[in-house]
């Protein structure tokens, strides 16, 4: 196994949590529990951090696997340059809008949940690693007349297969690669 | 088509069944029973359905932990396959789809898991409040025992759950592996979690003195009226118990499933490291995987390996080819690099574990078998021939097989030397063996064959239509190791070329997975 790139699951955790954070704070709304704006504040929270989760980051090496309809999102991260690609700032983004979940029952373990995950996008930036956006690429076709330059060595018609090894035999029996002498 | 593909499946969708509806069981008549029973009835005036909610989806929870841990379990599924030797090969087809299956039941915890997590929500401050209104509820539930381990179970399970996505179980198998090893974390959780005894009923005795139906109405009265001494109450205990003996049952079976062997002989060939070794007491099978443990490289990594030797063998060996960096480090610590041969008592030692069967063990229970194998997949077969190779050899041995058709890629090479030194031994065996290969460079070594070999990506309409037109009325074991892709368009094909008549031909399909 090569280098493991910490922020592909550093944006799995943070997308999990995000969404464990939002059904906590529609459970507390809906309850309408004590200390319920902090539930409010963290369905603002998990959806922000879903949002800003959803589009993968592209590889350092090898083809990354999109998310379906990855690239709006996408094209609304790229406007925020640095801001967004820095994965030092978004480990201490999440860190801080982890904290004020805490204060409830229900929101808690999202509060938990995105703190691993600012943890290991902390992790992720001392490697190294950044946010880079997946672009789509104009599709190349290949270039037919290219390829395509000498006669088939062997054009059809082709006689049976057995008929061939046969003929092939007796062609390799004929003439010699090689020059043989007579001693 | 649909009915075909019912009739190939109809297992898989019989236990699927089974375990909805168990579940499905569970989750209704806990929740009768909370509804109804007398004891909670206070309880129930307090939180409402909640309560019969959280209930029954822990029921649930349990029993999905109950079974998770089943599935992975390598020598219950290797014993299992070896008890149902006498029944047949379709419950042991079953066996091959253990991964599907704890797939399956993690998504059933996941669900479970989130309702309960709703409901403990609900009901827990409300619990608090009536009794310790001006204190903040969540540092209060989180000082409890099953606060603690309900969030740490959770966040262990939701680790576990993000890191084995099929896109980080791909690219960072490590991250998979490792994380994976929570499941220690949660297990030792989920037993502490019963153990707090938050939820608790009245007492049988309690329930005597107290007469619910009237005192339910007259609250006021309590401690006064003689109808209505102050009820007691206790936690259910057996549940906790049951739990923690299926959940040590689990956790025990894994750790069983790890039994470490040593290693003796060791030779090496250029560029694919070639282990041989010896165990006392080591049975295989063709086809059956082993995993290795180099204590000098990583003392934590266990990497599988197909084994590559028959049975028939006195030693068993494996096929290493560098790949990346536990096998290239295991290159250089057996000296592979250089030439000069190295003593025995100075190669590292090896740690073996297993054997473990898989699906291609049962080649030999067809009258006809197609082995597909793509890439790397290979390995497993070449285990299949050379144990073919022997059994031809032996003519007190009767085969059941009669053919064998090999349709491999371009790693088949020294598998298909072997097919050549098979031929050469018993060229009368009616044991037919059929190769197409898709792209391969080296065709020299395969024209001392004696079988046509076919180059290209095969026709897989027209291979199974002629196959099941060359074998009418038989079974035909379809056995297959390679890429997803490829299975998919195999498993059609099996399932639309078999015929609903049992005495027609029947693809059965077998697949290999790591």
């Amino acid at each position: 196994m090569g280098q493991i790139e910490w922020a592909m699951w550093a944006n799995e955790q943070a997308l999990a949590a995000g969404l464990i954070m939002l059904t906590g704070g529609v459970v507390a709304v809906a309850g309408q529990f004590k200390g319920w704006y902090f539930a409010a504040y963290a369905i603002a929270a998990g959806a922000f951090v879903c949002l800003l989760e959803y589009p993968r980051s592209k590889r350092q090496k090898g083809s990354t696997m999109e998310r379906c309809g990855q690239r709006y999102m996408t094209a609304v991260l790229k406007v925020f340059g640095p801001l967004t690609r820095n994965y030092y700032i978004r480990a201490i983004l999440h860190a801080a809008l982890a904290v004020p979940a805490g204060f409830l029952l229900s929101t808690i373990l999202g509060t938990v949940c995105l703190g691993i995950a600012s943890g290991i996008y902390l992790l992720a930036a001392v490697r190294g690693e950044e946010w880079r956006p997946i672009e789509q690429k104009p599709r190349e076709r290949p270039h037919m007349g290219d390829t395509i330059k000498q006669p088939p060595s062997n054009p059809p018609p082709r006689p049976p297969a057995d008929a061939r090894k046969k003929q092939m035999a007796e062609v390799g029996g004929q003439v010699n690669p090689i020059p043989v002498e007579a001693e | 088509r649909m009915a075909c593909w019912i009739l190939n499946e109809k297992l898989s969708v019989l236990l699927l069944l089974v375990w909805l509806g168990l579940n499905l069981y569970l989750f209704i008549d806990t929740f009768l029973w909370y509804e109804d029973e007398d004891a909670y009835i206070y309880t129930r005036i307090m939180l409402g359905s909640t309560l019969a909610w959280a209930r029954a989806s822990a029921a649930c929870l349990n029993f999905n932990c109950m079974l998770i841990l089943l599935p992975v379990s390598r020598n219950l599924i290797s014993f299992l396959r070896g008890a149902s030797a006498c029944c047949g090969g379709a419950p042991r087809r079953q066996l091959d789809k253990n991964i599907a299956f704890h797939k399956v039941v993690a998504y059933g915890i996941a669900v479970n898991a989130s309702k309960l997590f709703c409901c403990c929500c609900c009901s827990l401050p409300l619990n608090y409040f009536e009794f310790h209104s001006d204190s903040n509820t969540t540092g209060e539930v989180l000082t409890t025992i099953a606060g603690v381990t309900g969030v740490m179970i959770t966040v262990a399970f939701v680790l576990i759950v993000t890191s084995s996505t099929e896109l980080i179980r791909r690219s960072c198998y490590e991250v998979f592996w490792y994380t994976h090893h929570l499941f220690v974390v949660f297990f030792i959780g989920l037993i502490i979690h019963g153990t707090g005894q938050l939820i608790r009923g009245q007492t049988p005795h309690s329930l005597l003195l107290h007469n619910i139906t009237y005192c339910k109405e007259h609250y006021l009265e309590w401690e006064k009226a003689t109808q209505c001494p102050l009820p007691q109450f206790s936690g259910n205990k057996p549940v906790v118990r049951v739990m923690f003996a299926f959940s040590c049952q689990g956790v025990i079976l894994h750790w069983v499933s790890q039994n470490h062997r040593t290693v003796g002989v060791v030779t090496h060939s250029s560029g694919v490291l070639e282990l041989h070794m010896k165990k006392r007491g080591f049975k295989m099978e063709a086809g059956q995987y082993i995993f290795l443990q180099c204590s000098s490289i990583s003392p934590l990594e266990w990497h599988p390996f197909t084994l590559t030797s028959a049975p028939e063998e006195d030693f068993f060996s494996v096929h290493i080819r560098v790949a990346g960096d536990w096998t290239a480090a295991l290159f250089k610590t057996f000296g592979a690099e250089e030439k000069a041969f190295k003593e025995l008592w100075m190669l590292p030692r090896l740690v073996v574990d297993g054997p473990y069967g898989s699906a291609t063990t049962d080649v030999f229970r067809y009258g006809v078998s197609v082995c597909i194998a793509a890439g790397i997949g290979v390995t497993p077969f070449a285990s299949i021939l050379k144990s073919i190779w022997y059994k031809c050899c032996n003519p007190n041995t009767v085969l059941v097989l009669q053919k064998v058709d090999a349709v491999v890629s371009k790693y088949a090479l020294p598998l298909l030397l072997k097919i050549k030194t098979l031929q050469r031994v018993s060229p009368k065996s009616h044991l037919a063996t059929h190769i197409a290969l898709h792209y391969d460079q080296k065709m020299d070594v395969i024209t001392g064959l004696r079988q046509k070999t076919f180059y290209g990506r095969p026709n897989w309409d027209s291979e199974f239509k002629q196959l099941a037109e060359n074998h009418p009325s038989s079974s035909i074991g379809v056995f297959f190791c390679g890429p997803k892709n490829l299975s998919k368009i195999l498993q059609k094909m099996c399932s639309s070329y078999s015929t609903a008549d049992p005495r027609g031909v029947q693809f059965h399909y077998n697949e290999e997975s790591f």
